[in-house]
């Protein structure tokens, strides 16, 4: 087995074995109708978490994702749903935003935990001044494709395996994705070799924007409404996932199906302790205690693939 | 045995089966709350009451369970997960006090779709399929108002004391309140922000008070009542009539001062016992019974008379409480109809 292979069991093993878990406590969750109710508000913090992974690929970490998130949703809720010209306009200039953000912490060496940190409060105030109070409204064909019946495996499980093939192959099958997972690697070897880091950095923070407005509109697509809070936990969710899935905050080590296993991972969790009826007090502990107990196991794991 | 005879006997069986059903027929039934937020003593005491009532309906018999859910986080991307769980669980009904009116709407309408009876309160979610049972926020400002008009009917000066600024609640008392001083000879001669929590209030109250003329009443938010009895007490005026929040330091407050010089006044707040009555709406909804969509939690008024009594029965540091029973929940419905 080859160290990815390595990387991408224990994520797996995890999943599956919580599935099975879940499947015990609940056998209707055994069904298409089951499957799709506890996995489909999944495919937005997948998303969310590859677009993070994008950002620990170049070795930074990003705390305003799930302000970014919230701030897409309200923006898709309200204008992409009147005026849609206008709306995809908008999405695109907030991507466009963030790259210019990996541009800047580039050119002026700003540490990138610092400058998303005060994001987070722009993309908050913005959602805020965009949707007041809760509201606004799905664009149709949003919530056609979010409540699309795929044949066979319900869309909450076919859009991740989706998802996680497209940014495996954009990430680690192109000479682009090799290329930005240079930046995390080495920068130095890289700007020696003649690309430029402010570019690089960039292109790594618009794909990390393009997932995150892709995750807000999922996100709208499922609760068919906005609200300027409605995702903030999918900062610290999307980092879990990612670290959870085999990737690790330094030398551009990633893998885009651990991360969706991840994110998918952490949400089953949240719904296997509630099966459990564990008290909310404890929910939050047990989470992080599943958290903890897989990452220590990897320990183990990267030991032993150190010592072979 | 004629055809006649069956046939008559099938009727008196099934009408039979109609009288008794009010009962029966949620004897299978499973009702789950799912609540975001347990992090206040109104909170706590709504859960107590959810537990409580819900208890002692599946001693008796009326519904299979009653099962209180909490989401770890405030946050309506946990709870629309929750929901979901619970439908999977196959609960029959969910009652919800939500984080979010709006965005839980997908997996309201999820619930929906696969025959569950969804009842919101207090936060309620806009989703058109689900009941709401929501509070009349302006008519809390209101009828503070015309207890005091009712009081002073030449009217005088009145001092208000606002809540969190920026919060819709706020907005909605605050409305009611001005709204109705318009009716009246009153005027509101100061504002504060007390943002609901008694030292804020105090401190908001002691430091606008010098600027004030004669102030006959004083209209709050609910806890904030006796923050500003102790401000306006550590002055040489005379003490106005601040209408309470139900809150146990308040009615303490009140029944001091009551027992001293007889001082009047009443306390308004909605009941965390209102969790109750959702469980109700929902136990009639599955009962087959016809109930509007939308509903008014009815407030719980303390009276100079009622005072020492609810007194007694709230624990320090909560807030007074009523719980429904089935009969009283079937009027407020009877009400709304």
């Amino acid at each position: 087995m080859t160290g990815d292979r390595l990387r991408l069991a224990l994520p797996v093993l995890s999943l599956a074995v919580l599935l099975g878990a879940v499947f015990y406590l609940q056998p209707r969750a055994m069904s298409y109708f089951g499957l799709n109710l506890l996995f489909n508000l999944a495919i937005p913090v997948a998303l969310a978490t590859i677009a993070q992974m994008m950002i620990i690929m170049v070795n930074d970490i990003d705390l305003s994702i799930g302000t970014f998130v919230s701030f897409c949703a309200c923006v898709t809720a309200t204008f992409v749903h009147d005026t849609p010209l206008i709306g995809y306009a908008i999405l695109a200039a907030a991507i466009l935003a963030y790259a210019g953000l990996g541009a800047l912490i580039q050119f002026r060496g700003l540490p990138a935990i610092v400058v998303t940190l005060g994001m987070s409060f722009v993309w908050g105030g913005l959602a805020v001044l965009i949707l007041p109070s809760p509201g606004g409204a799905s664009p149709e064909w949003l919530k056609t494709l979010m409540s699309y019946k795929t044949p066979l495996v319900p869309i909450a499980v076919v859009a991740p395996l989706v998802i996680a093939l497209v940014v495996h192959l954009l990430i680690k099958r192109s000479w682009v994705g090799v290329i930005l997972q240079g930046v995390g690697g080495n920068d130095r070897a890289m700007e020696r070799a003649g690309w430029s880091l402010v570019k690089l950095r960039a292109s790594a923070y618009g794909l990390a924007g393009l997932f995150g407005v892709l995750a807000g509109m999922c996100l709208v697509g499922l609760t068919t409404a906005a609200d300027a809070n409605i995702a903030l936990r999918y900062t610290l969710l999307s980092i879990a996932g990612v670290i959870l899935g085999g990737g690790e905050f330094v030398g551009g080590r990633i893998s885009p199906f651990g991360a969706v296993i991840g994110a998918l991972t952490l949400t089953l969790a949240a719904s296997f302790l509630s099966f459990l009826r564990l008290s909310p007090d404890w929910q939050i502990g047990a989470q992080g205690a599943i958290l903890i107990l897989v990452l220590a196991v990897r320990l183990l794991f990267v030991r032993k693939e150190a010592a072979a | 045995m004629t055809l006649k005879a069956i046939m008559l006997g099938a009727v008196a069986g099934i009408t039979a089966m109609a009288a008794t059903g009010a009962t029966a027929d949620t004897s299978d039934k499973r009702i789950a709350l799912s609540n975001n937020y347990a992090g206040n003593s109104w909170r706590q005491a709504m859960l107590e009451s959810w537990q409580k009532n819900g208890d002692a309906a599946v001693a008796e018999g009326l519904v299979a369970a009653a099962d209180a859910f909490t989401t770890s986080e405030n946050q309506a991307t946990e709870q629309a997960a929750q929901i979901q769980n619970m439908i999977l669980q196959g609960y029959d009904a969910i009652v919800i006090n939500a984080a979010s009116p709006t965005a839980i709407n997908g997996a309201v309408k999820a619930a929906c779709d696969a025959g569950i009876t969804v009842v919101s309160f207090d936060g309620i979610v806009q989703e058109p399929c689900a009941w709401r049972i929501a509070v009349d926020f302006q008519q809390m400002g209101r009828e503070q108002v015309k207890y005091l008009a009712e009081r002073y009917p030449d009217g005088g000066n009145l001092l208000e004391i606002r809540g969190l600024a920026g919060v819709f609640v706020d907005d909605e008392i605050s409305a009611g309140i001005h709204d109705e001083v318009k009716n009246s000879n009153f005027e509101i001669v100061g504002s504060v922000h007390g943002d609901w929590a008694q030292d804020v209030a105090q401190k908001a109250v002691a430091g606008i008070l010098p600027s004030l003329p004669e102030i006959v009443g004083v209209v709050t938010q609910g806890g904030d009542g006796y923050g500003a009895a102790q401000a306006i007490g550590a002055t040489d005026r005379s003490m106005p009539t601040i209408v309470m929040g139900n809150r146990q330091d308040e009615l303490q407050w009140w029944a001091d001062e009551k027992a001293a010089n007889g001082y009047e006044t009443t306390s308004l707040s909605i009941a965390p016992g209102v969790s109750t009555l959702a469980f109700w709406v929902a136990q009639q909804i599955l009962d087959g019974n016809d109930v509007p969509k939308d509903l008014t939690v009815p407030f719980l008024t303390i009276t100079q008379d009622e005072l020492e009594e609810s007194l007694k029965t709230t624990p320090k540091g909560s807030v007074a409480n009523v719980e429904y029973t089935l009969e009283q929940a079937k009027n407020v419905i009877s009400s709304a109809q």
